[in-house]
Formats: C-alpha cells, sequence, structure tokens
C-alpha cells in the first residue's frame, strides 16, 4: 500500500516483559499445598486469587509506559510526558 | 411453582426486553442497514460500555453454572477457570490492539475478513470462517442450558417438548431484538446482566459462608466428600495426575477465547486502542468474581444440595446445584433476583455470539461465493436473517437432541478454534507461515484433536467417547509409538493438537519456501497495525 508512512511493523519495549508474569500461576507445584491457610482458604485457592491483582498490576503497568506508541508519528518520546494522564482505571471518559 | 421467583423473574426479563428493542435508537447511526452498525455497533463503544459488553459476552450463564457444578463434581480442577481468566489478559493484550488497527483501516468485521486481506487466500479464510461457526453454535445451545438450568428450578420443570417452552418463548423473544437492534441490544443489556451478576454474587459469597460456618468448614465438608466418593481424582487439592491437564486447560483456553468470533466482535465495537487496553486492565474484575463463583460449588456441598433431575432427559441435571442453593438459602425475592441474573446471562452472550456467526457467515460465505456484488445494506439483512438462523438452529439442539450433545460439542470446538491461531493470532505479527502450512496444520490439529477426543471414555458418566477433555500421556501415540508409554499423567488435548498443528506448519512451510510456492498478496502494510481512531487513514464507518 504506497499510502503508508514507512514505520516497522513491530514495536517492542522491554515493558512488555511484565506480561509474562501472571504465567507464573500455571506452575502448579509452587502453590498445590493446604497450608497456610486464609480465612479458611487453603493456599491453593487463595495464592490464585491474588493472582488478580498481581495480573491487573503488569497489564496496567505495560499499559502506562507504553502508551504512545501507536499512530503514524509514533515518537517514543511523549511516554514520559503522559505518564499521569493514564490511570488505566478510572479513564479520561 | 414458585411464585415470587417467578414473578421477579419476569419483571426484569421484560424489562430487558423494552431495553433490547430500544437499542436500535441507542446511539443511532445514520443507518442500521449496514455490518458495521447492525454486526458492531457502529464501532464507536467507549471504555464503559465495552467493559460491560465484553464481560458479558465472555463471563457467560454457563460459566456460572458450569464452572460451580465442576467444582461441585469435582473439586480443584474445576478452579481451572481462574487461572485461565487472569493469564487471558496479559496474553492477549498486544495482539488484540493490532487486531483492532488493522480491522478499522481496511472495514473488517470477522477474523475471517482479516486472515483473508493477510493472506489473500479466500480458502483459508473459508476454513476460519467454518471453524468459526462451527465452535460458536454449540456455544450458544449451552446458553440455553443455562438459562433452562434456572427456569426448571423455578418449577417450569415440564416433560418432553412442552417442557422446553418457556425456553422457547425467551430464544423468540430474544431473536427478536437482535434481529432489529443488532449488537446494540446486547450491549444495553449487558448492563443489567452484570449489574445483577455483581450484587448477586457479592450478596452470595459474604452471606452464605457464614451460614455454614465460614470457609474452613466449607473446605471440610468438601474434602470429606471427595474421600468418601471411590473416585481417585477428585478433592480440594490437585493431584500427581491432573497438575498438567489444570495447566495446559488454563493456557489453551485463555489462547482459545478471542480466537472465538464473537469475544472478537466485543473487541472490533470498541472505539479505540485505548479502549480496548483500558479493558484489558479492568475486565479481570470479572475473574475474580467468577473465582468467587467458583467456591460456590463447595459452598452447595455444604448446604447439601441436591441437582434437579431433568424432567426432559431422567437425569439429574449437576447444573442446576447453584440456582437450587440460591433457591434454598435465600429468601423467594433475592432468588428471582438471583435467578433473573443467571437468565439475562444467558440472552447477552448468545445475542452475541448469533450475531458473530452471522457476520461470518454473510462476510466470508454469502458475499465471497454466493453473490459477490452484494450491496452493505443487502449484507445487513443477509445478516439479520442469519442471526435467526443460528438461534433457532441453538433451540432445536436443545430441543431435539440432548443437551450432553451440545456439551460435548463445546469441548470439541475450543479444540476446534484454537487450531485457528496460527492464521489468526500468529498472522498479526508475520507472515512468515506460508498459507498452505497453516492449511496443512490445521488439517492435522483438527484431524488429530477430533480423534483424541473420541478416544477419551469418562466411566462415571458411563461414555465411551467424548468424555472430556483430559488424555493419559500414555494414550498419545506417533503413528503406533507412544513416547510416555505407562504415564498416567493428563494433558488437554487442545493443547496437543495445536503443537501438531503449529508443528506441520511449519515443516509445510519450510518446503513451500524452498519450493517457491506463491504464498498469496498480503493487502496490508506494516503500520496499518499501529493506527488509531484519531488517524485520518480509518476507514469511514458505515461508509464502504
Amino acid at each position: 500500500m504506497p499510502s503508508a508512512p514507512q514505520t516497522s511493523g513491530l514495536r517492542w519495549s522491554n515493558w512488555n516483559l511484565l506480561l509474562l508474569v501472571p504465567l507464573l500461576m500455571l506452575i502448579t507445584p509452587f502453590f498445590n499445598i493446604a497450608k497456610p491457610a486464609v480465612l479458611g482458604l487453603p493456599f491453593f485457592y487463595w495464592y490464585q486469587f491474588a493472582f488478580v491483582p498481581v495480573g491487573v498490576l503488569c497489564v496496567g503497568l505495560v499499559f502506562i509506559k507504553t502508551k504512545d506508541e501507536p499512530v503514524e508519528h509514533g515518537a517514543d518520546h511523549l511516554a514520559v510526558d503522559d505518564l499521569d494522564a493514564g490511570d488505566p482505571k478510572k479513564g479520561k471518559r | 411453582m414458585q411464585w415470587t421467583e417467578f414473578i421477579v423473574f419476569t419483571v426484569l426479563f421484560l424489562l430487558v426486553t423494552v431495553l433490547g428493542f430500544f437499542a436500535a435508537k441507542w446511539k443511532q447511526g445514520d443507518t442500521l442497514e449496514h455490518l458495521d452498525e447492525w454486526g458492531l455497533g457502529g464501532r464507536k463503544f467507549g471504555s464503559w460500555i465495552t467493559w460491560f459488553l465484553v464481560g458479558g459476552d465472555l463471563y457467560t450463564a454457563y460459566t456460572f453454572v458450569a464452572v460451580p457444578a465442576l467444582m461441585f463434581g469435582a473439586g480443584a480442577m474445576g478452579f481451572f477457570a481462574l487461572p485461565y481468566t487472569v493469564i487471558l489478559y496479559p496474553i492477549v493484550f498486544l495482539p488484540l490492539v493490532r487486531m483492532w488497527s488493522v480491522s478499522r483501516v481496511h472495514g473488517y468485521v470477522t477474523p475471517a475478513d482479516f486472515v483473508r486481506g493477510r493472506y489473500g487466500s479466500h480458502w483459508l479464510a473459508l476454513i476460519i470462517a467454518v471453524t468459526g461457526i462451527v465452535a460458536t453454535m454449540p456455544y450458544i445451545a449451552l446458553q440455553l442450558v443455562g438459562l433452562e438450568a434456572v427456569l426448571r428450578t423455578m418449577g417450569l420443570n415440564g416433560s418432553g417438548i412442552l417442557g422446553h417452552l418457556p425456553l422457547f418463548v425467551a430464544f423468540v423473544v430474544l431473536a427478536l431484538y437482535t434481529y432489529q437492534s443488532g449488537l446494540r441490544a446486547p450491549a444495553l443489556i449487558a448492563f443489567v446482566k452484570d449489574t445483577l451478576i455483581y450484587l448477586v454474587i457479592i450478596v452470595a459469597v459474604i452471606y452464605l459462608p457464614s451460614k455454614f460456618g465460614g470457609w474452613g468448614e466449607i473446605f471440610g465438608d468438601a474434602q470429606a466428600k471427595f474421600d468418601a466418593t471411590p473416585a481417585p481424582a477428585d478433592g480440594t487439592l490437585l493431584n500427581a495426575n491432573n497438575q498438567l491437564q489444570y495447566a495446559t486447560l488454563a493456557l489453551g483456553s485463555a489462547l482459545a477465547l478471542f480466537l472465538y468470533p464473537h469475544s472478537l466482535t466485543g473487541i472490533l465495537a470498541s472505539r479505540g486502542r485505548k479502549v480496548i487496553k483500558r479493558n484489558m486492565v479492568a475486565l479481570p474484575a470479572y475473574s475474580l468474581l467468577l473465582g468467587l463463583l467458583a467456591l460456590l460449588g463447595y459452598v452447595a456441598i455444604s448446604a447439601g444440595v441436591k441437582p434437579i433431575t431433568n424432567q426432559a432427559t431422567g437425569r439429574p441435571d449437576t447444573n442446576t446445584i447453584v440456582p437450587v442453593l440460591f433457591g434454598q438459602e435465600f429468601p423467594s425475592w433475592f432468588a428471582g433476583i438471583a435467578f433473573a441474573a443467571i437468565g439475562i446471562g444467558a440472552l447477552v452472550p448468545a445475542a452475541i455470539m448469533s450475531i458473530a456467526a452471522a457476520n461470518l457467515w454473510t462476510r466470508n460465505i454469502y458475499k465471497e461465493y454466493v453473490k459477490k456484488d452484494a450491496t452493505p445494506a443487502q449484507e445487513a439483512k443477509q445478516a439479520k436473517l442469519a442471526s435467526l438462523v443460528v438461534k433457532f438452529g441453538a433451540v432445536a439442539f436443545i430441543l431435539f437432541i440432548d443437551p450432553q450433545f451440545s456439551i460435548d460439542l463445546q469441548l470439541i470446538g475450543g479444540v476446534m478454534i484454537l487450531q485457528t491461531l496460527p492464521a489468526v493470532a500468529i498472522a498479526l505479527y508475520t507472515r512468515w507461515f506460508h498459507v498452505w502450512g497453516m492449511i496443512a496444520g490445521w488439517v492435522v490439529g483438527m484431524g488429530w484433536g477430533m480423534y483424541l477426543l473420541y478416544t477419551i471414555p469418562n466411566a462415571a458418566a458411563g461414555k465411551n467417547h467424548f468424555g472430556g477433555s483430559a488424555l493419559a500421556l500414555d494414550k498419545l501415540s506417533l503413528l503406533g509409538w507412544h513416547p510416555f508409554g505407562g504415564s498416567t499423567v493428563q494433558i488437554y488435548v487442545g493443547f496437543v493438537s495445536l503443537v501438531a498443528n503449529i508443528v506441520v506448519a511449519v515443516v509445510v512451510t519450510l518446503i513451500a519456501r524452498k519450493a517457491r510456492v506463491f504464498n498469496g498478496t498480503d493487502q496490508t502494510a506494516p503500520a496499518d497495525y499501529h493506527v488509531d481512531e484519531d488517524s485520518p487513514r480509518v476507514k469511514a464507518i458505515a461508509g464502504h
């Protein structure tokens, strides 16, 4: 497509590596035990519940740190300026 | 007959019916006679609407009844739903925004549209479209299973065809307003559905455990029940054999979910990349809910819940345990709200799924093979009709065929949709795979996956075939060679077949490249994958 500006098809940020952290949840020997229990919940259960905020945190950080990747002009230096504009949970709209 | 519950349920059902018809006027575009409008709600949903819509779409009524039922029956294995829906968002975070951008530039409505554009091959697109439709159909039927579990718990438990009448009425209403309003109907109803679901689950997990002496007692009761059964595989913890199954099922399901056409429909309907990214951060709220809901399966054990016998099939239906638990432990007016939450929870995904299947039919079969010069208005008309056909097909499934059959098909559907991963997801990043490599990989992955599922028995359910998705490694055979002979460790079939698919795709790709076979034309440009809503390059909505 001739009208397309010549930018690379792939963009990489080291922050993206955070997206791998929640995959630790798949290593069952780490947590397939009953003790210690919290509020009566065996370790197996509350450990996995604890990964919900971990997942949110990892994805949220990647979102904030890589905010300005998109669109054609694609300048990287904008990332710093927009840091506080983007609490992903609140949303501006 | 439980009148209070029934009246509350009916009132809420009527409310969403009104909303469903009214939705046609909500955030109205210039015309509804275009797939961008009817099938994607005008591609302009913001963060909140998308959160409710995608949440309502992914966390279905069937999930809400089946996951606790699995915990009730098998224990810890059923908890795979939590890791599944936690690892899901980090995995799809980056690919989904690429899919949104490229679809927005080229006006793609379905995943098969993307494949068509990326590889210029209508055959590969056809394979993707047919896989999507076949995998989605039983999923719609399962929403009916969820809805029916509630209707039967309220006492609408007639036998024979007449016993299905309430379900039929509910679905005709759904079909009519989906026909009229398109994706706007489930988007608007999702607000009601999700609010009710949050309310009910939060009340349930605060109120019910204290009634039975706290979580410690409940887990004790559950372990006592599992210890008493002869089955070795159940328990409140995993055992040596099912840990690999737990992890691969969670991973395989996470990889599969956004390959389903209906999940992608919710994403493509959103306004921009930020909306999607915000939702990837906010959607795990539903995962938390699902995890808590799963634990209600154990609460049902403590409460001594007995599943209702389905008068149409004559067997106890474990999918009724959550509705029965609510009916037994809540005051009847609140039980009515809980039933409505699950019932409406079936309507939202059923509507989105039928729209997604209709879009696939229209764009990738009708327009590709039947009527190449179809105008946008004709496409919209065709999709509306197709959505009716799809829904009544799903009802016919439940009416005339054993519901167990839809459950088996849904299991198969998950394995099937995974086979589209190279063409739909990997292709977002690279065109390295050759079109023939992907077709060959699909054939092998699909064939082998189906064969493996066929060989799995389930002694507890008295079945010789399609007894589950857990394959003992011992049974894994490569043309007669058993690499893991004697092992009783289980693995998810979808994972095995996906690995086979990719290996074959790589080998055939290398051969095809060596032989310099033509690899189709790519309509997309590298920059298309980063375009956002404010770019001049996005296609005008409903303008092509």
